[in-house]
């Protein structure tokens, strides 16, 4: 959740603000007392031609792309946007005291879960009246996950990205390799690539969230979405054979994925599949972001995780969805529904992916011709999906991923062998972690 | 406290008979004596009560209440949602984390290693150079350099030695190809002391300057009177020498404690606590911090590290006053 990535310079010129900002930052690292950062506050009055936004988006490319949104939208109401800059993960570990202080009006947030869970504590402002607007531009599934849990609305989502194996199409044709569907397929292309020379599925878990989606992947194909959907809402057990069999599964492949996970950040996992030395890699679209080279990155493509149960087939994808929500008490609520409005639209999603092409439009109504061929292909494998899944940590309680999954999961990379008990382990830690609220 | 600017005279203060402004606090005929103006007293107040009204609510009222929320759950949002749960984070964080026991047992680990080889070696490096050996100003800085700088960079520094992919060890000695691979970060047997390594490199420079500074504060005399006495050097050490530094080594032995207790930035930025190097500081952390967060928890990780910090501190203050007594 925190890596510091030298993202965090590039903010802004700290105006007053960000620095008190920052500094009540820095009072909740040392101290540990969340309340005192909600001091922090906005300091600008009420100012009818102004929206301010509190935005996450702090590394170069979406920061810019985002900035271009924003000015469009002035040009077309007269509306100035007032963009607050944090460093991404500090954003999403203080954002709990700053949506409990006094938030910008607007702010950008995750789909699922964790936007529920801010609805529910009432730390955010239905937008029903903006969705009767901009309704007609979402599918039905992303419409279904804008929604807290008293059924309004509460989120206008921007973009999503798909997660999915990814290879380089050079080495598959050099090798006459095929794309696996089934698992049978997949563990027998892993052998073969064993036999070659290859790393067959580069993994770096440092950062302990990319095993999750690993886990997510092999669960709703063994389980199916609403198992997933269950678990993550801790209503199964993890004790359950349903999950002792997800565990077994990705036993039987770990011995084909790269030794030494654990120490290995995303990037550097990335970079192993950069140089053909790995042959698959698990991971969001994002990956694209490590190549560098022209070339490379036109070479590289993605399957969807092979069908472990028929029964299930590959009907579902995890693709984690970005967007904006609407704080408690905005001070310009007109101008702030004004701008959700307008950030629902497809020229808006137009603007974002012209400057950002790892990601796809959440609408429908977006243009897609200026998609790249893995823009078109994470494009066609979201609107064909059955069901949406979010990721481990955007589908269930932070608090429970962050401090039992993903401790847990290392564990099980290191010894495979240690499963029951890790298992028995997490369904203890769970029931007081969801009794708890 | 006369240093306060601009002594005017208060119109209720008897005129001074005196020449001078400095014969302010002089006797006056009748009455009490005014040791202090009333701007002098709003003055003294203001120092000494700014600070107090600081320290008891940002120390005091913190403490006291991590302590309390120790018994409660709480997500951080309003006040209202704040439960209470008596003993269960602690029944909780005995039984079923299981990243407690091992957090516990690394801080033990932590300071056994500080004390038994960086101190040592620091001290060893002292003693060399109190000899005024040639150089020794450039040997002292470059073994006090890492002590200059944050954990946070030392971390930095070291994960570009350790990274197991391009780092400095591995590519140097080819353990970074399949097969033989060595994940210095990952790896829960190697990365605690791979950590410790760089803890230590920095510890090392840290005592040899407490010890330097206790070195100098040795009387030549003793020196030269074990000498005198055909004392080897190694007996002069051992006998005259070590004896007198018993104060600096109390010192050395309550900062190392401090140390061990609250090591937390190398690892959060070499690898965030993960398999084989939690520690409670992180643990305290990874609970409070987040978007929803689990205080009462992270807060009754924070009071068993309280009590064992107590543990250690008490003893030594008493220690400490006793002596003082006794002087």
């Amino acid at each position: 959740m925190h890596d510091l990535s030298p993202s965090g310079v590039s903010l802004p010129a700290p105006s007053r603000r960000t620095v008190l900002r920052g500094v009540g930052g820095a009072a909740l690292l040392g101290a540990g007392i969340p309340l005192l950062s909600a001091c922090g506050g906005s300091g600008s009055s009420a100012d009818p031609k102004t929206v301010s936004l509190g935005s996450n988006s702090s590394d170069a490319v979406p920061k810019k792309a985002f900035a271009e949104i924003y000015a469009a939208f002035t040009k077309k109401s007269g509306l100035k946007v007032d963009v607050n800059t944090k460093d991404h993960n500090t954003f999403q570990e203080q954002i709990n005291s700053y949506l409990q202080g006094t938030p910008d009006d607007v702010f950008t947030w995750f789909a699922g879960y964790r936007m529920q869970f801010f609805a529910s504590k009432k730390l955010a402002t239905p937008i029903d009246d903006v969705w009767q607007k901009i309704g007609g531009n979402f599918p039905e599934a992303m419409q279904k996950l804008s929604k807290g849990a008293d059924g309004k609305y509460y989120f206008v989502p921007l973009y999503t990205y798909p997660w999915a194996v990814f290879y380089r199409k050079s080495v598959f044709a050099q090798r006459g390799y095929k794309v696996p569907t089934t698992w049978d397929d997949f563990t027998a292309l892993c052998k073969r690539m064993q036999k070659d020379g290859l790393v067959p599925i580069a993994f770096g878990d440092k950062d302990a969230w990319p095993a999750m989606g690993t886990f997510d992947q092999i669960n709703f194909r063994t389980n199916g979405y609403d198992f997933h959907v269950e678990l993550m809402a801790g209503k199964a057990s993890w004790t359950d054979p349903k999950v002792r069999k997800v565990f077994d599964h990705w036993t039987e492949l770990l011995p084909y994925h790269q030794e030494g996970a654990v120490g290995r950040t995303w990037q550097d996992a990335a970079q192993t599949l950069v140089a053909k030395k790995a042959g698959m890699y698990l991971l969001g679209t994002f990956v694209g972001q490590q190549f560098t080279d022209k070339a490379d990155l036109d070479d590289l493509d993605f399957f969807a995780f092979p069908e472990i149960d028929p029964q299930f087939g590959q009907d579902t994808v995890e693709a984690p969805t970005d967007g904006f929500m609407l704080s408690k008490a905005p001070k310009n609520h007109d101008g702030a529904v004004k701008l959700l409005e307008y950030l629902g639209t497809p020229e808006a999603e137009q603007i974002y992916l012209k400057a950002d092409s790892s990601v796809v439009a959440a609408s429908t109504k977006a243009d897609t011709s200026s998609y790249t061929a893995l823009q078109k292909k994470s494009y066609e494998m979201i609107s064909g999906a059955k069901s949406l899944t979010q990721f481990m940590d955007r589908d269930s309680r932070p608090d429970f991923t962050s401090t039992v999954m993903q401790p847990a999961l290392q564990n099980f990379i290191r010894n495979p062998k240690n499963i029951d008990s890790i298992l028995s382990s997490i369904e203890r830690q769970k029931k007081t972690i969801f009794a708890s609220s | 406290m006369t240093a306060t600017p601009a002594k005017a005279p208060e119109p209720a203060a008897p005129p001074a008979p005196g020449p001078g402004p400095t014969s302010r606090p002089a006797k006056t005929p009748h009455g009490h004596r005014r040791l202090l103006t009333r701007r002098d007293r709003i003055t003294l107040g203001l120092m000494a009560g700014v600070p107090t009204i600081l320290h008891v609510t940002l120390v005091w009222l913190t403490a006291l209440a991590s302590i309390a929320l120790a018994f409660t759950t709480w997500d951080g949002i309003g006040f209202g949602s704040i439960k209470w749960v008596g003993l269960q984070n602690f029944r909780e964080l005995f039984t079923s984390n299981p990243q407690f026991w091992p957090a516990v047992e690394h801080n033990v680990i932590w300071f056994v290693v500080l004390i038994l080889l960086p101190t040592p070696f620091g001290l060893f490096l002292a003693v060399q150079l109190d000899k005024k050996i040639r150089f020794s100003r450039v040997y002292q800085t470059a073994f006090f350099l890492p002590v200059v700088m944050s954990l946070a960079v030392i971390g930095f520094v070291w994960q570009l030695i350790y990274n197991p992919d391009t780092g400095l060890i591995n590519s140097l000695i080819g353990a970074n190809k399949p097969g033989h691979y060595i994940d210095w970060i990952g790896d829960p047997d190697l990365n605690l002391w791979a950590v410790l390594v760089a803890a230590s490199w920095r510890h090392a420079g840290y005592m040899m300057i407490l010890y330097l500074a206790g070195l100098k504060g040795v009387d030549p005399a003793l020196r030269e009177a074990s000498a005198l006495d055909g004392a080897s050097e190694w007996q002069t050490f051992k006998n005259v020498i070590f004896p007198t530094l018993r104060p600096t080594n109390t010192v050395v032995l309550v900062v190392t404690i401090i140390e061990a207790l609250r090591a937390f930035d190398l690892v959060f930025v070499f690898n965030k606590g993960a398999q084989g190097t939690e520690l409670l500081s992180i643990l305290v952390t990874n609970n409070i911090i987040g978007e929803s967060s689990r205080i009462g928890y992270g807060s009754a990780i924070a009071v068993v590290l309280l009590v064992i910090s107590l543990a250690v501190i008490i003893p030594y203050l008493i220690a400490t006053f006793r002596k003082e007594r006794r002087a």
